[in-house]
């Protein structure tokens, strides 16, 4: 990684007394694609919400997140935040149909971004905003422009999403699970489609998905969270060839393939945050868990190629 | 889109017919004959069979009905037994602009009082500003508006002097005298008013601030203000719309008392004197006017739903 980007350090978030984001540090560089992977609720969209300031007045956020030439985006006045959100920083959401307001065009919603940030002038952000529907694959779309969100189909509701976050040529893009709400065969397009734009554009982007295989084949590097803690970090085919940490190793053992005849799902869920070990959080889960895994947090290390943080890791495969 | 309102507009017709017929029967079923009430004590049998033929009052109760509306419709409302005037030229003409000037005054004032009230208490909620406007609205709804309008004219008008005591200008005819008599009567009408819109509008904005087309709109970086009122506020005006719609019954029913309090010679004042004189005519064509501006107001109100959620709009 020569050219960083964002690099995350030690961001904890705080939702009244629970600590739902514990010391969480990862870099990015630039034009690189990144995977937050987790179970529900380990905190992947909190840390996305975060880095975008969309956490104000609902939790307490810590650490720091130097991103470019700011060195903490973290500690910035809500003025900073709006030069830099929805122009060099942006964000698709999961659900493309509640994201969009129900009672503006999509041509309004998509022409207020590129008027407001970049000052265009109002045909010339028309125009814009028809180029971009078209680089999005959406047909007809000068036609597409007046109408609202509802006439359109949930596929074609999430590429106007990407149009909109892709609209001022953002530095970061943030998706957060952006194929959730949409049908299978839907969901590879809308991925293929924002990967490749960013790349097109030479963005980088955080990509939060619970499916580990399709982070695999989309990202360059892959974080796996647990509870709030960074499990194991680094490249996503080192770390998805070999995991270390049992909790990846767990995760990638729940990716059915085609042929497999055993299910063998994981023993147990995701603990409350109220009732969380002081050590590592996936110790009462962990089937390699030491005693002191309950009492010691293990730090981030450097161990072959990846960041792991764990007291008995997996041996190589 | 034509077909849903073309079915609105036929709905409110039939509405109105029902209440036309409940307003007829109601002449019909007041006590003591009207023959006799205008021929006073002493009469002979034939100047009462030809006056009771004259007014129609010997044909079937269907034609008789059928000929009151078409009156009622062309403006022939007949004439008051005891002020002997025109029933149409005195309610229409003369107690009819009042009471819309007073109820437009007092729903504009809780519109731009409530709305502003309603707004901050969603996006602050939780906090001190929110529970004290809630106090303060609770407090709005509950005080009965004719003691509110008793301790306004004796602070404002008695004690300070600045506004008249009571009474009416056509703003109209002298806009500045109009308006400055209007102040105190509009100001006890919207105070119920008030509490109920910003009840309405801190509910709903709660709710719509919660959206993730909000957090969607914070996130492309538009600024605070533009987020609440360009994105909040615009998906709220249909229960906001529909609340005002619903509420202008209760807001003529307490025209009447505050009319009283404040002696506008409105539709109010003119319904509780012809009520106490027994004037069944004339109460009539107030039940009727104002079930009339009721139903148009609601039928309006329903109309406007396209307008304001596209949703609504055919595809």
């Amino acid at each position: 990684m020569t050219d960083v980007l964002l690099s995350v350090e030690g961001l904890t978030v705080h939702r009244g007394a629970r600590r739902i984001l514990d010391d969480v540090s990862f870099s990015l560089g630039r034009g690189e694609t990144l995977a937050l992977v987790g179970e529900s609720g380990a905190g992947k969209s909190t840390i996305a919400a975060a880095l975008m300031g969309l956490l104000a007045g609902q939790a307490r956020v810590e650490g720091t997140a130097a991103f470019d030439e700011a060195p903490d985006l973290l500690s910035l006045p809500e003025k900073a935040w709006n030069r830099l959100r929805g122009r060099r920083l942006a964000m698709i959401f999961q659900d493309a149909g509640a994201a969009l307001n129900p009672c503006y065009t999509v041509g309004s919603q998509l022409t207020t971004v590129l008027r407001r940030q970049l000052s265009l002038g109002r045909a010339e952000a028309r125009a814009r905003a028809i180029a971009l529907l078209e680089s999005v694959g959406l047909n007809d779309a000068a036609a597409r422009m007046s109408a609202y969100p509802h006439q359109l189909s949930g596929g074609m509701q999430q590429r106007v999403m990407v149009a909109i976050a892709l609209a001022c040529d953002p530095d970061l893009l943030f998706a957060d699970e952006p194929t959730s709400a949409l049908d299978v065969t839907i969901q590879a397009q809308i991925v293929r489609l924002i990967l490749d734009q960013t790349k097109q554009k030479g963005a980088s982007c955080i990509f939060v998905l619970h499916d580990l295989a399709l982070a695999s084949q989309s990202c360059d590097r892959i974080v796996v969270l647990y509870a709030g803690q960074v499990m194991e970090a680094g490249p996503s085919e080192t770390v998805l060839r070999d995991p270390r940490h049992p909790y990846t190793r767990l995760l990638k053992s729940c990716v059915i393939e085609i042929g497999t005849s055993e299910l063998d799902p994981p023993p147990g869920s995701v603990p409350g945050y109220d009732d969380l070990p002081a050590g590592c959080r996936f110790a009462s889960r962990c089937p390699r868990a030491l005693p002191r895994c309950r009492t010691d947090k293990p730090r981030l290390e450097e161990v072959a190629g990846r960041s792991l943080a764990c007291w008995n890791p997996e041996e190589a495969a | 889109m034509l077909a849903r309102a073309a079915a609105k507009v036929f709905q409110t017709l039939v509405v109105l017919i029902i209440v036309s017929i409940a307003s007829f029967s109601l002449l019909k079923l007041a006590p003591g004959d009207p023959v006799v009430i205008m021929l006073g004590t002493e009469y002979s049998q034939e100047s009462y069979d030809e006056l009771r033929a004259q007014l129609g009052l010997d044909r079937p109760v269907a034609v008789q009905y059928l000929r009151w509306l078409g009156d009622f419709v062309t403006g022939d409302w007949g004439n008051s037994y005891v002020a002997k005037t025109d029933i149409f030229s005195f309610v229409v003409q003369e107690a009819l602009p009042v009471t819309l000037t007073l109820t437009a005054c007092a729903i504009l004032l809780a519109i731009a009082v409530g709305v502003p009230l309603g707004v901050i208490s969603a996006v602050r909620k939780d906090s001190g500003w929110d529970v004290g406007i809630a106090a303060l609205a609770l407090t709005g709804t509950a005080f009965p508006s004719f003691f509110l309008g008793i301790v306004l004219i004796w602070f404002f008008a008695v004690k300070v002097g600045f506004f008249p005591v009571m009474g009416f200008v056509p703003p109209w005819e002298d806009f500045w005298s109009g308006m400055l008599h209007l102040v105190l009567p509009a100001a006890t009408l919207s105070t119920f008013f008030i509490g109920m819109i910003v009840r309405v509008t801190r509910a709903a904005m709660v709710e719509v601030l919660a959206q993730p087309y909000i957090t969607a709109a914070i996130a492309r970086g538009e600024p605070r203000r533009r987020v609440i009122w360009v994105h909040g506020f615009r998906n709220i005006l249909m229960p906001l719309v529909t609340v005002i719609g619903l509420q202008l019954g209760a807001i003529l029913q307490g025209a009447v008392l505050t009319e009283t309090v404040f002696s506008l010679p409105g539709l109010g004042q003119m319904l509780t004197g012809a009520v106490l004189g027994r004037e069944y005519v004339l109460v009539q064509a107030g039940v009727m006017l104002t079930a009339t501006l009721f139903i148009l107001v609601n039928l309006a109100v329903d109309l406007s739903y396209p307008f304001l959620d596209p949703r609504l709009r055919a595809r």
